[in-house]
């Protein structure tokens, strides 16, 4: 591979493109360039990230103080299903494996693109379809859906609002998630760089792999599930609504057949950016290659044996409930190994701490934060106390955003040089990095206490007892939205006008960083073949990189 | 071509095979139904399941070319025929003891 | 592949292999989807099998085993048309594409009448006849249009598929050595099959 390190100056995927023109806006929506497909898809989930950020902005603004403050109950309930909807569907679901795993798979594999590069536009499209068709469903009549995300019957059955078309949305959405893993399974078993066996493969490549089975398995369920509800809404079928027989908890199976393996869709890729950035960063070969990678496929497959412990208080048998506390637990167990081997990575290692390290390790403490409450939640009884409590929504937020939300910020700065061939302020990043994480905390922390002392979720209105901690979290809600923006700034001014980047900042030795930034079209100049393994940094000093 | 030899192993079977298993599939079809019109009581709707797994085996393994594809088809296979298992029976344990 | 106004570069890349898988992984996820819903009939059925077998004595069984069988049947010519263009009997392919095709709508047609018959006793999905029956009746017959509706449209799918596939035999598109296009095709199209199979014991033929 020591030949890969000449650079010369060939055109960049900006300059050239897979269309008659390399310009203009038509370039880039007909485009089958994985990493313009990815830079599309950048663009969109920001948007779309920035317009749920402002509801949840708007949710705490309701909640500042106690009774009506700008909105009554029924915009409330619109609003808090609509910021789930976006967030979950729009921007976390989607999120890394669509930017990160579209841009960066390919390259890491050493392959020219995706297996099927113009099933990969087509599933960008029906992004795009589907997020308009939420957008739309906004300003049908009945008014927005109220129903929350899980779209739970009989009520989505039975209420007026237009629930019908986000369904129908989701379903898109769906279909959408499903032909994107359908896409990477092929291209890491047919698209492998001569050399590159399973066991050479980046680690991000093997949590993208599982993703991608479960998006392809798990996708379908809830799919079915929502065009159920559709046609019961429709024609009036007895499927679901107890007044025709139908049986609410079966709804309830089927939602989270897929909903909670979605969980693992949002936080698997993540896991897989954090196996990238310690080890560059650490300048340190992985600990527990493959636990790690084992760890991720066994996530996916417990991920499918958990999903009842969202309904320990539903009224389902006390035999389901007592197996799938048991079975939860088990989760906690590749997570922890990965956990494990990621601090056993930078003992002793040369840690240099750049500011996606930085985010990486803001990372690791608010999700081991959510990771561990999420233990206080599987335990029956433990649940019973705090079931749709804040307690609940804190534990989410701390996995979810906390975890992957944070991530998708460091992979941006890790892979930001790469992806604009630009360099953003450090400085600033760093700011961020520690802004975002006190602003986190001030948001998130007060809830577990309000969910513990019994404060109810979906609730646009509380008890007196609550208005200091409720005061707290909405002041952190306007620090973390005023850093989102910083964040956005620092990238944005970067992209415009940062110092043009090395090919190789930080010294990785991943594929990615042997080519150009940006890459070229077909992503290398040179034939790549690969001998050795993926975090051997021993390769470094053949490979030209930028030193402290 | 980056892998070399990508394109079909061939498999061709002439037509009798395609033939014989379409012939096996009808035979089973009408077993099972006639199956159904004899009271079996509790055991009549595993036996139209069993047949109607054995139809299923014969379509994947010869139509769907399956019994000469890769290994790596056939743990796809397995994965998410299990999955649905998994899925089956978890779900029954709410409602076979609720 | 087909596109020629790109601008030279954008490689070539042929892997019959890959396409195959791509094929199988779409089919697992049609797979899961219907999984869903026998799961469903599962549950219900289990939760009033007696009302399930008094409402499946309305359906019609020998409608269903004819369409079975003419299901199997088109299963069948599909797979013949891909053995024919593998001997480079491209017309013989022809022939068994348009069979299948012509399979597809008996087995529409079948079915149109089955469902007409079933509106023209006043049961169809919200029906004042369908609402007073019992409770486990309701589900039994919401499934049943559900499920065979969307098997029915599985169909049509399927149909437009084979007509694609028609063509681009005929335009040498598809050819001898290059038909992984047309083995896809027959996937979805067995993967139909599949499915009937098991819908029809489950609905006609539980007495």
């Amino acid at each position: 591979m020591a030949d890969a390190n000449a650079h010369v100056a060939s055109k960049s995927f900006f300059e050239e493109g897979t269309t008659k023109s390399s310009k203009g806006i038509r370039s880039w929506l007909f485009s089958t360039d994985h990493k313009r497909i990815g830079l599309m898809y950048l663009v969109t989930i920001t948007a779309f990230f920035f317009v749920g950020a402002l509801f949840g902005v708007l949710m705490r603004l309701e909640l500042m103080s106690p009774g009506e403050t700008i909105m009554g109950a029924q915009e409330y309930n619109t609003l808090f299903t609509l910021h789930g909807v976006i967030m979950i569907f729009l921007f976390i679901i989607p999120g890394i494996p669509a930017i990160f795993g579209n841009f960066f798979l390919p390259l890491q594999l050493g392959a020219k693109d995706v297996a099927f590069p113009r099933l990969n536009l087509l599933s960008y499209w029906i992004y795009l379809i589907g997020s308009i068709l939420v957008i739309l469903s906004l300003f049908m009549q009945g008014g927005p859906i109220d129903t929350g995300w899980t779209f739970y019957v009989p009520y989505s059955v039975r209420t007026t609002t237009s629930v019908s078309l986000p369904l129908f949305a989701a379903f898109v959405l769906g279909f959408s998630s499903i032909l994107t893993g359908l896409n990477f399974i092929v291209t890491i078993h047919r698209m492998r760089a001569p050399g590159m066996n399973f066991f050479r493969m980046p680690l991000f490549v093997w949590s993208t792999y599982a993703t991608a089975w479960i998006q392809v398995i798990a996708t379908p369920v809830v799919g079915i599930t929502i065009l159920l509800v559709i046609i019961e809404r429709s024609f009036g079928v007895g499927i679901f609504d107890p007044a025709l027989g139908g049986d609410p908890i079966l709804f309830q199976h089927m939602f989270w057949i897929y909903s909670h393996p979605a969980v693992y869709i949002m936080i698997l890729p993540a896991m897989g950016v954090v196996s990238e950035i310690i080890p560059t960063f650490s300048r340190r070969t992985i600990f527990g290659y493959t636990p790690i990678a084992m760890s991720s496929l066994a996530i996916a497959f417990v991920g499918y044996l958990v999903w009842a412990h969202h309904m320990f208080t539903s009224g389902m048998s006390d035999t389901s409930r007592v197996i799938f506390s048991l079975l939860t637990y088990i989760v906690a167990l590749p997570s922890g190994v990965k956990v494990f081997n990621w601090v056993a990575t930078m003992y002793k290692g040369s840690i240099d701490p750049k500011p996606p390290f930085n985010w990486v390790m803001s990372f690791v403490f608010l999700f081991s934060i959510g990771g561990l409450t999420g233990l206080v939640l599987g335990s029956i009884t433990a649940d019973i106390h705090v079931h749709d409590t804040y307690f609940v929504v804190s534990h989410f937020h701390y996995v979810m955003f906390g975890g992957t939300g944070t991530i998708v910020f460091a992979a941006m700065y890790y892979w930001f040089p790469k992806m604009f061939g630009k360099m953003y302020n450090i400085k600033w990043a760093n700011l961020n990095a520690l802004f975002y994480f006190i602003a986190f905390n001030t948001l998130y922390f007060p809830k577990f206490i309000m969910g513990y002392q019994g404060m109810p979720r979906r609730y646009y209105d509380y008890l007196p007892e609550f208005a200091d901690l409720q005061m707290l979290s909405t002041i952190g809600s306007w620090l973390m939205f005023a850093t989102l923006v910083s964040i956005f700034l620092n990238l944005y001014l970067a992209v415009k006008k940062g110092k043009k980047a090395h090919h190789n900042p930080w010294g990785g030795v991943t594929l990615e960083w042997h080519t150009s930034s940006p890459p070229p079209l077909l992503n290398f100049d040179k034939e790549i073949t690969v001998n050795h393994e993926p975090y051997d940094f021993s390769q470094l000093k053949e490979l030209d990189y930028e030193s402290k | 071509m980056e892998h070399g030899n990508t394109e079909h192993k061939e498999h061709s079977h002439g037509y009798g095979i395609y033939i014989l298993v379409w012939l096996a599939l009808i035979a089973l079809t009408s077993i099972t139904v006639t199956v159904a019109g004899v009271d079996f009581g509790k055991i009549a709707l595993p036996i139209a399941l069993f047949i109607a797994a054995v139809k299923s085996m014969l379509v994947i393994n010869f139509f769907m070319h399956i019994k000469y594809e890769d290994a790596i088809f056939k743990v796809f296979l397995l994965l998410s025929g299990m999955t649905l298992l998994v899925i089956f029976i978890l779900t029954f344990f709410d409602v076979f003891y609720r | 592949m087909s596109q020629s106004n790109t601008t030279a570069v954008h490689h070539v890349h042929r892997d019959d292999l890959g396409a195959k898988m791509g094929m199988w992984v779409f089919l697992f996820t049609e797979v899961l989807l219907f999984g869903g819903m026998f799961l469903v009939y599962a549950v219900y059925r289990f939760q009033h099998p007696e009302l399930f077998k008094l409402a499946a004595l309305e359906l019609n069984t020998a409608m269903g085993t004819f369409n079975t069988i003419v299901l199997l049947t088109s299963s069948l010519t599909m797979v013949l048309a891909i053995v024919a263009l593998q001997k480079m009997h491209k017309k013989l392919s022809l022939f068994y594409l348009a069979v299948t095709i012509g399979f597809a709508f008996v087995f529409m047609v079948v079915k149109y009448f089955e469902w007409s018959a079933k509106f023209s006793h006043g049961i169809y999905p919200g029906s004042e006849e369908l609402l007073n029956k019992q409770n486990g009746e309701i589900l039994f017959f919401g499934l049943y249009f559900v499920m065979t509706g969307l098997h029915a449209l599985h169909v049509i799918i399927g149909v437009v598929i084979i007509a694609f596939l028609y063509v681009f035999i005929k335009r040498d598109k598809i050819t001898h050595d290059n038909y992984v296009k047309l083995e896809n095709g027959g996937l979805y199209w067995h993967l139909v099959d599949l499915i009937w199979i098991f819908l029809f014991p489950l609905f006609y033929l539980i007495h």
